[in-house]
């Protein structure tokens, strides 16, 4: 599904390497998580995957299922099936968020040469979904998650991911802020979306998510490499010796 | 003090090429206007209110030629259950308007001057006002010279809005229109404006608001490229009401609007908003003068301007507040969204304040489509013109939003995603 080879990126703007030869395979179907200390290159990665300016990749590869996504915009990436849930999901003034949701699937549904979804079948669609996540409607109408609180707008990131069924799912520390219920209802919500055809890379610092959402392969990141790769028991060996036994095993 | 002789000059050329119209009622108000616009003199490039905007072709002797535009698109408003009356070219058409006759409202034409008339305690009266301490000579020279324009006197919530629509179809029209709005006590209305009213436009409303009366104006200037425009709203607000006006600016080389607000009443309220639309040869000027002159009154002054490929936007905004009028809300917004780096945006924020009991604030930006916010978009499957757009709709809302009926909301919203489409592809 999602292969990226040796990709070494820095910043634009100024000399920093932050990749430095990120090697990761998901397959259709699994479920990786990625940890790792702070300004590891966690959502550098995330990032540079869904096309955003002020990186600039220096080697490597990505692909989504064989195509080069770094070839690609923003729109056609994520057209192709790559979606990210922000780790930092962006306010937006003005812009409701039932139009851009709507704008966004047909859009997508025009890029694949799909129907557009009529309005009718869009609010029957969305309001199913957002209720799952206990999402009311009085949310749906907001300005793109203006005024909504760290946690509601994670579980709006969720209801976008549910809306456009993307095939390779990023979700970025999607578990922080989140308390105890809602963590329950996004990886619910996450877990309804697990299937054959599709891939995950759940970034986290907590085991507590991989709880709900039980990943098949864990890897830890560490100054812009993957040091490390296992099973869901090294998520629970972080959790409980922290990154340091880890860091110097592999230095 | 004896005008330079250079303003005298251009004054006097611009006076020659007009006739005064026979007046009627309105003889003598024209005739005081006449020597208003001769003792101050027609606006000049060095004049501080014109700092920002070339005066020289909305005071010259012959209007600058102006091609007719020809649209496919729906007229705006046309959808709207309404009381239309069309203006051609500054000219009254009878066959397209509708019967000047709805419940709870008179409706007379200027230009039909008979020789007593309410219109007479309002007519040039409020523009005289409106001089000071600012000068504004077209609005005078409007008042001498207007050829015709409405005098509509609500003594009853109508059952629906008064749509005025301007045609434009000569490319050397010269049009100058005066209204007088008068809303009663207990009365609303509201009134509607849209269409290029000619190759060059000098218009002049007066609104009077009695106590607890309400007027709504939500006004489009659209379509044609090449016209030029000078427009004046003079409103004066009783006890406890409510003014709220809106226009939407897309198009035209040269538009100056100004908005003159007296608050004579207390508790009453006044929303100026607006938004332009500008691309290449456009130059649009939003000037407000706002006098607080009466106890917890409100004020909101909301402009929005998008500016791409070398427009420029001008704001002139200024809320006074005269001593006594404690307990003033003034508010006041204005900005602009350039989106390249030949567009510009001049503002002229002005606060003054003699009371202290009040709450004033103003803000002015300029800055460029939210990165960040267009990215989310992008990263969501929005193409990015498409995004943009959004975002640029998004801009604007803050200022549409002012507009109180929701279907004109989605009505001016609409016009503005077609006029970003069409530059799109
Ligand atoms: N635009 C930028 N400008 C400057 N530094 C940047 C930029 N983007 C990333 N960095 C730096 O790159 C490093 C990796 O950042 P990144 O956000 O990818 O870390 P992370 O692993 O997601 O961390 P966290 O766990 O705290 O979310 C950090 O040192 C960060 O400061
Ligand atoms: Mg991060």
């Amino acid at each position: 599904m999602l292969e990226i080879k040796n990709l070494h990126v820095k910043l634009e703007e100024e000399d920093k390497a932050i990749l430095k030869g990120v090697d990761l395979t998901v397959e259709a179907g699994k479920v990786h998580a990625i940890m790792g200390p702070n300004g590891s290159g966690k959502s550098t990665l995330s990032y540079v995957l869904s096309g955003r300016d002020g990186y600039e990749v220096t080697d490597g590869t990505a692909l989504l299922e064989g195509e080069d996504l770094l070839e690609m915009e923003p729109e056609e990436r994520a057209a192709a099936g790559l979606f990210l849930a922000f780790q930092y999901p962006v306010e937006i003034p003005g812009v409701g968020n039932m139009t851009f949701l709507r704008t966004a699937v047909n859009a997508q549904r025009k890029a694949r040469g799909e129907d557009e979804m009529s309005a009718a079948d869009f609010l029957k669609v969305i309001r199913a979904k957002a209720k799952d996540l206990k999402i009311d409607a009085e949310m749906l109408k907001r300005p793109v998650n203006v005024g909504f609180s760290g946690g509601e707008k994670k579980r709006n990131e969720i209801l976008q991911m549910a809306m456009l069924e993307p095939k390779m799912c990023i979700l970025d520390e999607t578990d922080s802020g989140l308390d105890v219920d809602a963590m329950k209802l996004v990886s619910d919500g996450v877990n309804a979306l697990r299937d054959a055809g599709r891939g995950f890379l759940v970034i986290t610092h907590y085991q507590r998510l991989l709880d709900h959402i039980k990943p098949d392969v864990v890897h830890i990141m560490a100054d812009g490499r993957i040091v490390k790769t296992g099973g869901p028991e090294l998520a629970l060996e972080v959790e409980h010796n922290g990154y340091a036994g880890i860091l110097e095993e592999v230095a | 003090m004896a005008l330079p002789k250079i303003k005298q000059d251009a004054t006097e050329a611009r006076l020659s090429a007009l006739d005064l119209p026979e007046g009627g009622w309105s003889a003598r108000a024209r005739g005081e206007a006449l020597a208003r616009v001769r003792a101050m003199g027609l606006p000049g490039a060095r004049d501080e209110y014109w700092k920002y905007t070339r005066p020289d072709t909305l005071v010259g002797a012959e209007a600058p030629q102006a091609a007719v535009f020809d649209a496919d698109e729906m007229p705006v408003f046309d959808a709207v259950d309404r009381l239309k009356i069309v203006f051609v070219d500054g000219v009254f058409d009878a066959d397209l308007s509708d019967d000047l006759a709805l419940e709870g409202v008179e409706i007379d034409r200027l230009a039909e001057a008979r020789d007593i008339h309410w219109a007479q305690d309002l007519y040039g009266v409020l523009e005289a006002k409106g001089q000071s301490p600012v000068e504004r000579p077209l609005a005078a020279l409007n008042t001498a010279f207007a050829s015709d324009g409405l005098l509509i006197r609500v003594t009853q919530t109508p059952s629906k809005p008064i749509s005025l629509v301007y045609h434009h179809r000569s490319e050397v029209s010269d049009a100058i229109l005066h209204h007088v709005v008068k809303v009663e006590a207990g009365a609303q209305m509201t009134l509607l404006e849209n269409g290029p009213a000619a190759a060059r436009f000098n218009k002049c409303m007066e609104v009077d608001l009695a106590d607890t009366a309400r007027l709504h104006h939500v006004r489009t200037q659209g379509r044609d490229h090449e016209r030029r425009a000078a427009t004046h709203i003079f409103a004066r607000l009783g006890t406890e009401s409510v003014f709220k006006t809106f226009t939407l600016t897309v198009n035209g080389v040269l538009t100056r609007n100004e908005v003159v607000v007296e608050f004579t009443g207390d508790d009453a309220v006044a929303h100026v908003a607006g938004a332009c639309m500008g691309d290449g040869d456009f130059h649009h000027d939003d000037t407000v003068f706002i006098t607080h002159d009466a106890v917890n009154c409100e004020s909101r002054q909301v402009f929005k301007k998008v500016l791409r490929n070398g427009a420029v936007g001008v704001f002139q905004g200024k809320i006074l507040v005269k001593p006594g009028a404690q307990k003033t809300d003034g508010y006041q917004i204005s900005q602009s969204l350039l989106l390249d780096e030949d567009s510009q945006f001049l503002a002229k924020p002005e606060l003054e304040i003699y009371a202290d009991d009040v709450a004033c604030s103003h803000g002015s930006t300029s800055g460029a489509i939210d990165d960040e916010g267009l990215f989310y978009l992008r990263a969501r499957g929005v193409p990015r013109g498409l995004a943009e757009d959004l975002m640029t709709i998004a801009f604007i809302a803050e200022a549409v939003q002012e507009i109180e009926d929701e279907g004109l909301q989605e009505e001016i919203v609409g016009r503005v995603e077609a006029w970003l489409a069409r530059r799109r592809s």
